[in-house]
């Protein structure tokens, strides 16, 4: 079968054009997935193309973010956060939040799963599934099925429903249906590959709304692109604030959806320095962690080429967070190209640093951020030292902590 | 040794649909696996499907899911199952099909993967998560290695994917049942005889159905509908994991035999 390359017309726009009409982004991407599935990947890719530049669809979809999810998320200057980071002269890194955890639902996951419950409509599809890990991912296509009226079923790992006991509730509350998954370690991804047997099986009526950057393609393109309006925002309230651009952003990456929507938009500005976080866990030189791009190789896992956390057969590796939304062992295919391309820097947080930096943010901005989140504002620690002069750093909050204060608290206060 | 085209050849000679009998290697053991290749093998299988234990099976249901998982707990690895099909493959009449995920293949490297499965005697390789657009890596070589690689056509394929995938496909065509993951199913969808009636209109290579074949029924009626092979997977599986292996492997043989006859010619 042969396609015609989808290239983007503008020369300066070379990164912009990833992936390629075989959903490459360089090496990485792909669609391996079962045959079954192909023909509602070229579908739902069909359909995007459609529907992107649609003015009816975007619409709606606007209107939508705006009155229903609460968008625009301001970009916050977090004067304390910054003050603490100073130098004795009291000059330091300018830090500010995208405030995605003050969207619906309470994360920049909503953003990618209204637009494509959106474009499920439109398709015909009346029954809608989902993975999630942290829960987040959950809740927004639970909410957005709520919203719609939509049958709507959620996979999740036996073992996140436990930690994220909150977000399974939430999601009940909306009338989901959360189908737990004890496969594996019971985590995001067994729930993953237990949504995506699901979807072999119902393909013809269902849609499966992938929360992250991963997956077979188009969905690291289409979710990239849902979420790009993080990056689009970010810009026009940095022109705003200070009539320029952000020098660093910051991250963090689980299958990298938050980063990859905040990133899309800065990628061909070589000025602005772009940086992923991943999940160390107890330490990325022990067999307990999430850091993918840091430890991983080259692998194929749900659907897709990118670095994966794997043995020396093969064999998928078991992956290590206290964080449910970083705890998974493959990561989204743009990430490793921006990684071996040199664009993007990847580093990794351990549990503990991350558990001292959502205290900390919670006691110098009154921010409760996601244990997600926690990560990126902890490299701040490593970051801020490095650097000279008064860089402006854009942290994506890209969650908020409710849903993880009873998991923080086993931690703090055992017994 | 036989490769699996020229074991459809022959058995087209005779006009019998062949029996595609799959176990996955290492369950409950690696011994028990190479004796159930012989059972197999003189119970009346024509090839036999070898699962290769992956920690992700996308495309399995929960049989042989579970399978792969006990074996992979015992620590089996893929240079066990091949040495396995080293020791045993010179006995059968059946040429032994390799069914595995591709990122073990990538894992070890295209080449030396090839080189390993074809040196240990498989002669066929069927990977569910490589469908035509990413097999171009494999087909070529794996041709060069004396290796048949076998692609999926499902029920979603549209007309054109079919007559694409059955040029491409080698040693025979494997068409999937049904939407859905390997299991046991009460009967086999009415549109397969649509789908066979179909692919025998742009292509003459041999046709194995599978996924959901779980009786002699079911494969009585492929076979009616024109089908050259039933494939039959998780009812074996959960055969031999039932009770000792001894036990396991009375069961497999009866059932195995029980299939052969439901397609024997009359």
């Amino acid at each position: 079968m042969t396609t015609t390359p989808i290239r983007s017309g503008s020369q300066s726009a070379a990164s912009a054009s990833y992936p390629d009409a075989h959903g490459r982004f360089g090496k990485f991407g792909g669609k391996y997935v079962p045959e079954t599935l192909m023909p509602a990947l070229a579908e739902l890719e069909a359909a995007f193309h459609q529907y992107k530049n649609d003015p009816a669809f975007q619409q709606e979809l606007q209107a939508l973010l705006r009155d229903y999810v609460g968008r625009p998320s301001p970009l916050y200057f977090a004067e304390r956060l910054t003050a603490h980071y100073a130098r004795p002269d009291g000059t330091g890194p300018q830090i500010y939040l995208k405030r995605e955890d003050l969207n619906h639902t309470g994360a920049h996951k909503i953003n990618n799963a209204l637009a494509q419950v959106l474009l499920a409509k439109r398709m015909g599809k009346q029954r809608i599934i989902a993975e999630t890990g942290a829960g987040q991912h959950g809740v927004a296509t639970a909410t957005v099925c709520a919203r719609f009226g939509l049958k709507c079923i959620i996979y999740m790992g036996v073992h996140d429903m436990e930690r994220q006991a909150l977000n399974v509730f939430r999601m009940r509350l909306m009338g989901a249906e959360v189908s737990p998954v004890e496969a594996g370690t019971g985590t995001l991804k067994d729930a993953t590959s237990e949504a995506i047997r699901d979807w072999v099986t119902n393909v013809e009526t269902t849609h499966y709304i992938l929360g992250s950057v991963a997956g077979p393609h188009p969905y690291p393109m289409l979710v990239r692109d849902f979420q790009a309006i993080i990056g689009q925002e970010t810009r026009a309230q940095c022109l705003e604030k200070w009539g320029g651009l952000p020098d660093i952003l910051l991250a963090c990456v689980g299958g990298g959806s938050n980063a990859m929507g905040l990133f899309h938009e800065f990628v061909n500005e070589p000025s602005v320095r772009m940086i992923g976080i991943e999940a160390a866990g107890e330490g990325i030189d022990t067999e307990k962690h999430a850091a993918t791009l840091t430890r991983g190789r080259v692998g194929v896992l749900h659907g897709a080429m990118s670095y994966l956390l794997q043995d020396e057969e093969g064999q998928v590796i078991e992956p290590h967070s206290i964080s449910a939304g970083l705890d998974y062992p493959g990561v989204g295919p743009e990430h490793s190209y921006l990684k071996d391309s040199g664009r993007a820097e990847y580093y990794s947080i351990t549990d503990q640093q991350a558990l001292t930096a959502f205290q900390q943010l919670s006691q110098l901005e009154g921010i409760i951020p996601a244990l997600e989140t926690a990560h990126a504002i902890a490299y701040l620690e490593t970051l801020c030292p490095q650097l000279n002069g008064s860089p402006r750093i854009v942290i994506n909050c890209s969650g908020r902590g409710d849903k993880d204060v009873q998991t923080v608290a086993k931690f703090l206060n055992p017994g | 040794m036989t490769s699996v085209s020229q074991r459809f050849e022959a058995l087209r000679e005779r006009a019998h649909c062949a029996l595609i009998p799959f176990i996955t290697a290492g369950d409950p053991d690696l011994e028990t696996t190479a004796e159930a290749l012989r059972v197999l093998d003189r119970s009346g299988a024509d090839l036999i499907e070898l699962g290769v234990p992956y920690s992700d099976p996308l495309a399995d249901g929960p049989v042989i899911q579970a399978a792969a998982t006990r074996a992979l707990q015992r620590g089996v690895r893929l240079a066990d199952v091949l040495e396995v099909v080293r020791q045993v493959s010179p006995e059968l009449r059946s040429p032994i099909i390799l069914f595995t995920y591709y990122n073990p293949i990538l894992n070890r490297g295209i080449d030396l993967f090839l080189k390993q499965v074809s040196e240990a005697g498989v002669k066929g390789l069927v990977v569910p998560d490589l469908p035509l657009e990413e097999a171009e890596s494999l087909l070529h070589p794996a041709f060069d290695y004396g290796i048949e690689l076998t692609l999926l056509i499902a029920p979603t394929s549209p007309a054109d994917r079919i007559a694409t995938i059955a040029r491409q496909s080698q040693g025979f065509i494997y068409l999937v049942s049904t939407t859905g993951v390997t299991g046991m199913r009460a009967q086999v969808q009415a549109r397969v005889k649509d789908l066979l009636v179909e692919l025998q209109t742009v292509t003459d290579k041999p046709i194995g159905v599978g996924f959901g074949i779980s009786q002699p029924e079911h494969a009585r009626q492929v076979m009616d509908w024109g089908a050259d092979a039933a494939i039959v997977g998780s009812a074996f599986v959960k055969r031999l994991a039932d009770g000792t292996p001894a036990q396991g492997l009375d069961a497999i043989a009866e059932f195995c035999r029980s299939l052969k006859a439901a397609i024997a010619p009359i």
